[in-house]
């Protein structure tokens, strides 16, 4: 497995040449390369995660040059369909598992192994013109969130805001963003005013809000660290102070209760695959200096480890019930 | 006399002196026609100069010979444009001889009865459905059904569905065209049908079949949806080596690449943009070459 063998490298011209008597030479003889599986490993799920696994995978495979790693990006719940069905090793999860998907897995016979690889933090941000909003608590985002809100001009938040109409912009609904952000704000997940623009494409809601002073949206921190200069970060209180997302608030969990912690969920089965043993605990070892790399706020050391125990002693299932709710809290507290 | 005929004319109201305003309203179309056509034009240019400046200093060696990276001057497109044109091999395999085969069978040799009518009717139905649609069939019958897995075969089937009403509606307006006579003269002297599809009306035809197999692959080459669909990969580092490997292909790439939060991987998308144009480009360029050299021989 160690054994050393670049991929060979041939310039795409001639290689396109070449393929097409390779191809018909493979139809003929029919013959696939499925045995060259091992020392494989195959990752989908989620773009919110994407950037992490691709960065480990970059790492990994600059020592181990000779295993084939793919990462998919499909979203948390289409990467969920195709790991239950066997067809992937690793699923990227923006959100835990749900117990539709818990129970799919039961159906299909594959257990899995829950482990969380960084935190995000969900931004509140409104445009760099808006001098009124300093902060919002929960119950005001809640207020203006929820699903029949009346909530339509800024002063309908508090009396001192401008009586100017609130433009709001935020994921879709197939995001786990949006999953998460309804869960811990509206109480349940999906729950939300349906008259905001909604967007799949981050960067058109960050494009949507720095055009528009009354504009007032939420998506992840990466997106808000990259564009930094072309929005304003809204504090969030959570009930103890207001506190404003930033790698040291979200890695030490004050910055409650928008801070999520973001999952790999690994087969048991795939485990006994040298290699897919081997790139889990490469993930593990190193998803904390790469997550912030790429935009994410690594999980406390202690984290990792107890992460590290769980692949090592095979413990299967999820730690998240039926609530579904992943507060940062509970990967802090020592339990 | 002339003049009292046109009164007469007048009279009930079907003819109306107005030549002038028939003449306004001419040029004011002209000028509609004008109009649309340079705001496409300028729209396109637009779009080009914007990928241009901000794609063109992406565009070396290295950003060809390298394998995606999260660090943007450490990125390319190496396992993206060899997935691309490995695709394209295997679709042009694949669905050339069934669409020109098709079309053919359905003009030359079908009787043309009900059957016949409902099968055209479908074809050109199947041209417009969605590609997504594609891909979902692609995900039940190839990937999952035949358990081809997500691999260039999968993605080369599904493509090769998409794109199959595209080439079949094409290849039969070109065989179509070939004169009735060609064939009389062809039966006369005594050649069976298959002869005289295979000698007479096919070299005809193949310009025209020419230009809408093109069309079809360059379709096929820019197209995210089915891929998507059936799981194509977004990091790929290594090159497949045959049609059951995994892969990435351009569209995925740039698409991932547009949705990072970062600016540089936004120019990254914009280079990648500028190499599948390349493509197909040069695609097209072979094509009309092609035909000009057939279409010489032909006269």
């Amino acid at each position: 497995m160690l054994v050393s063998q670049k991929f060979p490298s041939r310039p795409a011209s001639l290689f396109a040449s070449a393929s097409f008597a390779f191809a018909i030479f493979m139809l003929l003889t029919g013959c696939g390369s499925r045995e060259k599986l091992e020392g494989a490993v195959s990752l989908d799920g989620s773009s919110t995660v994407f950037p992490i696994s691709e960065a480990i995978a970059e790492e990994y495979l600059a020592v181990r040059p000779n295993i084939r790693i793919t990462v998919g990006v499909s979203g948390t719940g289409g990467g969920f369909k195709k790991f239950m069905a066997g067809e992937t090793d690793i699923n990227d999860a923006s959100r835990p598992i749900k117990s539709s998907e818990v129970a799919q897995s039961i159906a299909s016979g594959y257990e899995f192994i829950e482990l969380p690889v960084a935190f995000d933090g969900l931004s509140i941000v409104v445009n760099t013109d808006n001098t009124w909003v300093d902060s919002l608590s929960v119950e005001e985002l809640h207020k203006i969130w929820q699903p029949g809100s009346s909530v339509k001009q800024w002063s309908d938040v508090r009396v001192e805001w401008p009586q100017q109409d609130i433009k709001l912009y935020g994921p879709g609904t197939d995001s786990g963003t949006f999953d998460y952000f309804t869960e811990t704000i509206n109480g349940k997940s999906g729950a939300s005013r349906p008259d905001y623009t909604a967007s799949e494409d981050d960067n058109a809601l960050v494009r949507g809000i720095s055009g528009d002073v009354n504009a007032m949206g939420y998506f992840g921190f990466a997106y808000y660290a990259a564009n930094k200069d072309n929005l304003k970060l809204v504090p969030v209180d959570g009930g103890s102070g207001a506190v404003a997302p930033s790698p040291e608030t979200i890695n030490n969990g004050s910055y409650s209760p928008l801070s999520r912690p973001i999952f790999i969920y690994v087969r048991k089965d795939a485990l006994e695959k040298i290699a897919v043993m081997d790139f889990v605990k490469f993930y593990l070892a190193n998803a904390g200096a790469l997550s912030s790399e790429v935009g994410y706020i690594p999980l406390p050391e202690k984290v990792y480890a107890r992460a590290l125990q769980r692949v090592e002693q095979r413990t299967a299932g999820t730690a998240y019930g039926e609530d579904n709710e992943a507060r940062a809290d509970d990967l802090l507290s020592d339990d | 006399m002339p003049n009292s005929e046109n009164t007469n004319l007048k009279k009930t109201g079907l003819y109306k002196d107005n030549i002038q305003t028939r003449r306004r309203i001419a040029a004011l179309f002209q000028y509609f026609c004008a109009l649309v056509t340079w705001t496409g034009v300028f729209l396109l240019a637009l779009l080009l100069y914007q990928v241009s400046v901000d794609g063109i200093q992406w565009l070396d060696m290295q950003f060809l010979s390298s394998f995606p990276s999260r660090f943007p001057y450490k990125a390319g497109i190496k396992s993206a444009l060899v997935g691309t044109f490995w695709l394209i091999t295997l679709i042009a395999i694949i669905s050339i001889p069934v669409g020109v085969a098709t079309a053919l069978y359905l003009h030359e040799f079908s009787r043309k009865g009900r059957i016949h009518k409902l099968i055209q009717l479908n074809i050109s139905n199947l041209a417009g459905v969605p590609s997504i649609v594609y891909g979902i069939i692609g995900l039940t019958i190839f990937v999952r059904g035949l358990a081809l897995e997500r691999s260039l075969i999968s993605g080369a089937l599904t493509m090769s569905l998409l794109i199959l009403p595209v080439i079949i509606i094409a290849s039969r307006e070109a065989i179509q065209a070939v004169p009735m006579s060609t064939r009389h003269a062809a039966f006369a002297l005594g050649a069976t049908r298959w002869q005289t599809a295979w000698a007479h009306v096919l070299p005809t035809a193949f310009p025209g079949i020419l230009t809408g197999v093109i069309l079809a692959l360059s379709r096929a080459i820019g197209e995210t949806a089915p891929l998507i669909m059936i799981g194509a990969l977004t990091y790929v580092a290594f090159l497949p080596e045959g049609p059951m490997d995994s892969f990435t292909a351009l569209p995925i790439q740039i698409f991932n690449w547009v949705s990072r939060p970062q600016e540089e991987f936004h120019e990254l998308a914009a280079g990648a943009i500028i190499v599948l144009l390349a493509v197909l480009l040069i695609m097209n360029a072979t094509a009309i070459y092609i035909r000009h050299k057939t279409e010489q021989k032909l006269k």
